[in-house]
């Protein structure tokens, strides 16, 4: 037998490693513009997380029909991925269902389990795409998806089918060759989803078997080196970032704002509080607050690439369920699309953040961060615990802070508090009036 | 025993050596907004009937700085959390109850990063602990008994601080119908206001949150409305009197509800 195919397979792997392992470099260095942020602390509790959330999928479902159309999809992932290390040897070695002797009536199990998920997969992309495209589900047509996000989407959903097909139709044509007793091909006593295609290709000759069942192999190991690759481009991304995304979350009450501790030095020195015992500030202060995605943390430019674009935040964004231009996802989007063009821009010596844009301005506007409630309902909403509020403030913080741009109310509302200790204007010796309605009246009864 | 209301401050309590057991935050609305101090008022006076030894800051209170922590002036938030941070440890207090979910959310999880440390509950939660110690009987008065009635989760007590509990336990011991909205606990809708959002106009849009928010209040069929934050209270009011129905349904909060049930709203 020629070693050809073996030379080929193995070039393509190693292509494909090359490949992957670039553009895991280049998305690393990207999230690592942003500045360090320390979430290492309680680490069971962060494995918990990880577990229940990214494993577990407890927050998809929320919403049950989607979550246990995506848990399939999920689990099939996992699962098939077995047989693609069985391909991959045999690929190499230039054997055929390798594990499939040793195995026997296991193996058998395994294939139905496998065929089964696939069928799963297939039934669920459907779905999915119905979901997408015909009964047109709100939160999946919103603008912000317009172009790339929506064919990224779609396109995904396309290749799982085509993948889910040229397995069964291996399989299919495998079992007829063994049938028929051809050499090299192993019965497999009865793979039950499979067999139904067999009809379709009972009318071939062994010749012709023998190729459409090469084609699919190939077909399929190939379009999981290159989905494997094109993930990385993706929002499917996810399959991986959800892991890590959900052990560095933020595991203090979501009411809770960051505090800057560059700040909390000045105001020591201002109060003529004793600063002993604090930790020294940063050397660079840099600027306060975010304008650009240099300023946020690296857990921000995380989630942005973790980010699934699935809409779930936004749906629940009572601004943008009002009409307000504020979409949460779309924070997250920009944020990584910023940080993408940066990063490019320095990998190809460009002037990166010196290209005259920032995030804050040409991606974000004022009147979307202006909008938010910090209500953290998309926190609340995110399926992989992803804090698109923890940008937008970070974003006024440097409106308010370095620009003093912050709506005329509010620039009003400082200075009440900053004369009158109210964010009202009253006099502060008022403070205590209300008491003057009951103080020393009786109590009835 | 007191048969007149007290509304003793932290200063006049260490000036008679005595420490109260707890602070009541009053927070600006509280002191200044027309219709939340019927709530402030409602709190105290309810705390005088169970004669709890508690005390204000009075004039010595100032803004937690919330407001201007949100709308992303951080200097202005801890020049106030510093001074207020100063005057509370000064007094030496352990603890504090408020009325309000933005002053308890800041208390209670901002101050201690900046050295002020403190147990800290919303009224909801006291109140709830009140009731399961039987210290508070309630006997259906008010003419509540029975009624339905939904309750609006504020963002920063409930998504942001996980309590959901407390303030339906109040009204379970109300002997009230709850009815949920579609939107609630950590689903549910904020009033608008949060973030600042109290202070400013809202951005161009095709409805105002506050009336979103009301129609599902009303939805529920239920002519009272119970909130457990001031600007909810304004919010949900607002939106109330927009859809002209300020005559059938009442919000109110949780505290105005047990005084009304103790007869202590006269
Ligand atoms: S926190 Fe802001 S962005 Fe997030 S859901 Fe609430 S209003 Fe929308
Ligand atoms: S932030 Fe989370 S909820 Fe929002 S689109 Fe991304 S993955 Fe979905």
């Amino acid at each position: 037998m020629s070693i050809l195919p073996q030379l080929l397979f193995l070039t393509l792997l190693v292509a494909s490693g090359v490949v992957l392992y670039r553009r895991i470099t280049f998305l690393r260095n990207t999230i690592l513009l942003g500045k360090s942020e320390s979430r290492t602390d309680n680490p069971s509790q962060r494995w918990k997380t990880m577990a229940l959330i990214a494993f577990g999928q407890q927050k998809m479902f929320k919403r049950v029909g989607p979550a246990i159309l995506h848990l399939l999809i999920y689990v099939a992932f996992i699962v098939i991925n077995i047989e693609v290390l069985e391909f991959v040897i045999d690929g190499i070695s230039g054997s055929h269902r390798i594990f499939a002797p040793a195995l026997g009536g296991v193996y058998t199990v395994a294939m139905n389990i496998f065929e089964w998920l696939a069928i799963a997969v297939l039934v669920s992309c459907v779905a999915f795409l119905i979901r997408r495209n015909i009964t047109r589900v709100p939160r999946l047509t919103m603008p912000e998806l317009r172009g790339w996000p929506a064919l990224d989407a779609n396109l995904i959903l396309w290749i799982e089918i085509v993948l889910m097909l040229a397995i069964l139709t291996m399989n299919a044509t495998d079992q007829l060759l063994a049938e028929r007793g051809v050499a090299g091909y192993i019965p497999l006593g009865g793979l039950i989803f499979s067999s139904v295609l067999a009809p379709l290709f009972d009318g071939f000759g062994d010749g012709a078997l023998v190729i459409t069942e090469r084609i699919a192999w190939w077909f399929h190991i190939v379009g999981i080196l290159a989905f494997a690759i094109y993930v990385t481009y993706s929002k499917h991304l996810h399959i991986f970032l959800a892991f890590s995304n959900t052990w560095f979350s933020n595991l203090k009450p979501k009411g809770e704002m960051k505090n800057m501790k560059e700040i909390t030095n000045e105001v020591k020195l201002m109060l003529g509080v004793p600063t002993q015992g604090v930790e020294e500030p940063p050397a660079e202060v840099g600027r306060f607050g975010a304008k650009d995605v240099n300023d946020l943390s690296w857990v921000n430019i995380m989630n942005a690439f973790a980010c699934t674009e699935c809409g779930r935040c936004t749906a629940e964004c009572p601004a943008n369920i009002t009409g307000k231009k504020l979409s949460p996802r779309k924070i997250m989007m920009d944020t990584r699309d910023r940080a993408e063009e940066v990063s490019k821009s320095i990998a190809n010596g460009g002037p990166g953040l010196e290209d005259g844009k920032t995030l804050l301005g040409d991606y974000i506007t004022k009147e979307e961060i202006n909008a938010c409630t910090s209500c953290n309902a998309c926190v609340e909403a995110c399926p992989i615990n992803i804090d698109p509020l923890d940008i937008i403030l970070q974003l006024r913080r440097y409106v308010a802070m370095e620009e003093s741009a912050s709506p005329a109310q509010w620039n009003v509302m400082f200075q009440n508090i900053e004369t009158s200790f109210a964010p009202w204007k009253f006099a502060p010796t008022d403070r205590f009036k209300w008491a003057d309605e009951i103080k020393g009246k009786p109590m009835n009864d | 025993m007191s048969t007149t209301f007290q509304i003793p401050t932290m200063a006049e309590k260490t000036a008679a050596g005595d420490q109260p057991e707890i602070l009541f935050w009053v927070g600006c609305a509280g002191s200044f907004d027309e219709r939340y101090k019927a709530v402030t008022i409602a709190f105290v006076k309810i705390l005088n009937k169970l004669e709890i030894n508690f005390a204000v800051l009075g004039e010595e209170e100032t803004c937690t700085g919330d407001p201007a922590r949100r709308a992303g002036n951080e200097f202005l938030f801890q020049m106030q959390a510093m001074s207020n941070i100063q005057v509370l440890n000064g007094y030496q207090v352990k603890k504090i109850v408020t009325a309000c979910p933005h002053c308890f959310n800041t208390l209670k999880n901002e101050y201690p990063e900046l050295g002020g440390n403190y147990e800290v509950l919303h009224h909801s939660q006291f109140l709830q602990q009140l009731i399961h110690a039987g210290q508070v009987v309630l006997k259906g008065g008010g003419g509540f008994k029975g009624k339905k009635i939904t309750f609006h989760d504020s963002c920063f007590l409930g998504r942001a601080n996980n309590v959901y509990e407390a303030p339906r336990e109040i009204i379970e011991a109300l002997d009230m119908e709850l009815v949920e909205m579609k939107r609630c606990r950590s689903k549910g809708l904020c009033c608008g206001a949060g973030g600042a959002q109290m202070f400013k106009e809202p951005e161009a849009g095709k409805k105002d949150i506050n009336i979103e928010r009301t129609e599902e209040a009303l939805a529920t069929g239920a002519k009272t409305i119970a909130v457990g934050c001031p600007f909810c209270l304004t919010m949900i009011s607002d939106g109330v009197k927009n859809k002209e129905k300020e005559n059938e349904v009442k919000v109110l909060d949780l505290a105005e509800l047990i005084a009304n049930d103790l007869g202590l709203n006269s």
